[in-house]
């Protein structure tokens, strides 16, 4: 079976000690976690964790089975690229005086939609949402000029289906 | 949770009493039944500890000799009893040790709630004297496991606990309790949880696809059940029985399914898996459905998978959805708690006959007989075999003994010769194979079931990994009998090293202490028997005593235990010598 990019959602409890329960279950079968993004939801104390991996639909179902498994998790799903709408964000800290030394860069933020989110006398730094790849573009056309910090954040996505969390809460309670 | 119990705090009406947090932990015992406990002292626990001095009356507190002892005795008394084994134990060291036998309880299925101290929540972090991250270490080993901090939380965090170690697949829970949260206090009330709203411990029954399994079923020539101890944590041995007798289905059953089905019944046809019976293992590949009930298709059963049961349609009764298709791939999943699937299944069913293939498996059982069985069974060369020690057991015992065995050769024959007759009859580590379990393991069983024989049959090897709990014997006067099959080898890595090492025994090897003077040392009645025609009025003796006793059997020291599916081969390719 092809090894594929899938996002693995998880919403749970908000609990203390949760995160580390589900990155050993990576741990345990030698699954490298490409991204994690944990943040709260559009319910109340639940959180979602938002898990990037590449492997077989097959082991990915059976990572799912584990995720499920443990007690303060609502509900695990994944999906494909093409299941959901995802983006990725990054800073790029720049020395200030190739801003206007190198008239190039102001070109290469505003065609890649990128934005300056502060300036200093030193540096200033840009900002870029997209996917991935988008990211990577930019990242190598800045890179001949010299980029003193670089992050990428987690994936963080929305899937294209309904997730229907509330309902299955509203269940498990009557 | 938290929404279930602010509405159970509006109506529960109990008067409200200020305790220490440490009292606490003591009546949300006694509010689950756990009136009986193994663990071990020492400092960040001392607070709970002066508690169950003052409730000695109303809480059985057993000190075994290591928190090892504690938590494979706390799991000998869930497996006999089928209720929550609790172990408690400081923090640090006292911690750690508990630790293999939570890893072996969650492997194995066992309902167990650990309690361990911890340092003061102010110097969590901060590398104190025996502070260790417990939470951590126990996260890839429990079902579930939470650090209090407050005293508040207790009541309603160890109602949670003992929920989720014995609902749905149980399992152990570790929580881990500052010593301040001990010593604070709260308003106790007490309410036992029933709900958590992000966990499903049964998953609903489909009756479309226990409609589909019995089509099947119906169906086939060939049927053939595998079952585990799903049946007995189901509490499922009759409905279990009612199914495979409609059917006629001739069923093996795995290490931890033992005692599920009496070993005499007509349609028990052995064990499977590396050392389990020669018919099961062969026909495992000839059948046309195979019926997984309660069991999780672990590679010691399965051999190797790419041709395991390729043959056969598999259905798979299960209570933990993610063990359908984990290691082989099911037609029909049937999901649920046994005891009801199986109950649900049994209208269904046509009354059928499969005498042609019942003949096959007593027709393989007559070549393991006298292949493998006989010469154990009857031997005459100088040295009794293990197969013998069992065999004259099961005579002494009717039968109806429980069975402790720990990890090795003698656990193998131990499963294969053992008659049970009775449910909850075998209690050994099975998935995590923890030398050093069936000593401890045997004190509670002895203590859960006092009524029943407990007779431990331990290997020479084990014995001496746990050996510090005769200790406890001692102080408890527990009556437990305790088998050594001793050959002065860690026999199961000899056999394989002379079956793949060419008899390279690299330290396996032992040289052992006089067994009978260290159980004389612990008050215990001992005895050694080397010679064959003493082996039975040995064996009688030990029975009679109504006090703890240690036979010291000398077996034959490069026994071998057969058959054997070598790690990586085809069930069908079992091996006979």
């Amino acid at each position: 079976m092809q090894k594929e990019t899938y996002t693995i959602s998880v919403y749970s409890e908000n609990n203390l000690g949760l995160l580390n329960r589900i990155s050993t279950i990576f741990l345990k079968r030698h699954i490298n976690i490409e991204s994690l993004t944990v943040s709260n939801t559009e319910i109340e104390n639940v959180s979602r964790f938002i898990i990037v991996v590449n492997m077989t639909e097959e082991n990915v179902k059976k990572i799912l089975g584990q995720i499920e498994k443990q007690i303060e998790v609502i509900k695990a799903y994944y999906h494909t690229n093409d299941e959901s709408i995802y983006i990725q964000s990054a800073l790029f800290k720049i020395k200030s005086n190739l801003l206007f030394d190198e008239r190039q860069i102001q070109n290469i933020i505003k065609n890649s939609n990128a934005q300056i989110v502060t300036v200093s006398p030193e540096f200033f730094v840009i900002e870029k949402s997209g996917r991935k790849e988008e990211i990577e573009i930019l990242y190598n056309k800045l890179l001949p000029f010299g980029i003193m910090q670089f992050v990428r954040s987690g994936r963080i996505s929305v899937t294209k289906d309904e997730m229907k969390i509330s309902e299955i809460l509203k269940k498990q309670l009557n | 949770m938290e929404t279930v119990t602010k509405q159970n705090q509006k109506v529960n009406t109990t008067k409200k009493i200020k305790i220490s947090g440490a009292e606490a932990v003591v009546k949300s015992l006694l509010a689950e039944g756990a009136d009986l406990i193994y663990g071990y002292p020492g400092g960040a626990i001392m607070p709970v500890y002066d508690e169950f001095y003052k409730y000695q009356n109303e809480l059985h507190h057993v000190l075994t000799r290591h928190e090892q002892g504690a938590i494979h005795a706390a799991q000998g008394f869930a497996r006999v009893t089928g209720k929550v084994g609790v172990a408690i134990a400081t923090s640090g060291p006292g911690a750690t040790n508990l630790i293999t036998g939570v890893a072996d309880a969650q492997i194995d299925s066992t309902p167990l709630v650990c309690i361990t101290g911890q340092v003061g929540s102010h110097l969590l972090g901060s590398d104190a004297f025996q502070e260790t991250d417990i939470i951590s270490i126990s996260t890839p080993v429990t079902k579930w496991n939470y650090q209090i901090t407050k005293a508040s939380e207790i009541p309603e965090i160890l109602a949670k606990a003992f929920y989720i170690a014995k609902s749905g697949r149980p399992g152990p829970v570790l929580i881990d309790i500052t010593k301040d949260a001990q010593f604070g206090e709260l308003d106790f009330t007490y309410k036992k949880c029933k709900k958590i709203r992000s966990y499903t411990p049964v998953p609903q029954i489909n009756l479309s696809k226990i409609e589909e399994a019995a089509e099947l079923i119906n169906n086939a020539k060939k049927p053939f059940v595998v079952f585990g101890q799903g049946v007995t944590l189901g509490e499922a041995e009759e409905e279990f029985k009612a199914f495979i007798e409609k059917a006629e289905i001739p069923s093996a059953s795995t290490l931890l399914g033992l005692s599920a089905l009496p070993s005499e019944h007509n349609l028990h046809v052995g064990m499977v898996g590396m050392h389990g019976h020669y018919a099961p293992n062969v026909l495992t590949n000839s059948c046309d459905v195979l019926i997984a009930i309660g069991m999780r298709f672990d590679d010691r059963v399965t051999g190797n998978l790419e041709t395991y049961a390729k043959q056969a349609k598999i259905i798979h009764f299960e209570i933990d959805p993610a063990e359908v298709d984990k290691n082989v791939k099911t037609d029909v999943a049937v999901l649920g708690n046994v005891k009801d699937t199986l109950s649900g299944i049994i209208p269904f069913l046509k009354e059928n006959r499969h005498e042609s293939w019942l003949q096959e498996f007593k027709k393989l059982y007559q070549i393991e007989y006298k292949e493998v069985i006989d010469g154990q069974l009857n031997a005459s060369h100088e040295g009794i075999t293990m197969a013998e020690v069992i065999e004259t057991l099961n005579d002494k015992t009717n039968g109806e003994a429980v069975i402790v065995s720990d990890v090795g050769q003698h656990q193998m024959i131990a499963s294969r010769f053992a008659n049970f007759k009775l449910p909850k009859s075998k209690i050994t580590s099975g998935g995590l194979g923890t030398m050093g379990f069936a000593l401890p393991a045997s004190i509670g069983a002895k203590m859960g079931a006092p009524n029943r024989e407990v007779v431990a049959i331990i290997g020479d090897g084990s014995m001496q990994m746990n050996i510090q709990e005769l200790g406890t014997i001692l102080q408890t006067k527990v009556p437990v009998k305790i088998i050594i099959l001793n050959n002065e080898f860690l026999g199961m890595v000899r056999q394989w090293q002379e079956l793949f090492f060419d008899k390279r025994y690299a330290s396996t090897v032992m040289t052992n202490p006089d067994f009978i003077k260290i159980a004389e040392g612990y008050g215990i009645k001992a005895t050694r028997v080397s010679k064959r025609e003493n082996l039975s009025s040995a064996i009688e003796d030990m029975i009679a005593s109504k006090e703890s006793y240690l036979l010291d059997v000398n077996v034959e020291k490069e026994g071998n235990v057969f058959p054997m599916i070598p790690t990586g081969a085809t069930v069908s390719d079992v091996r006979l010598k």
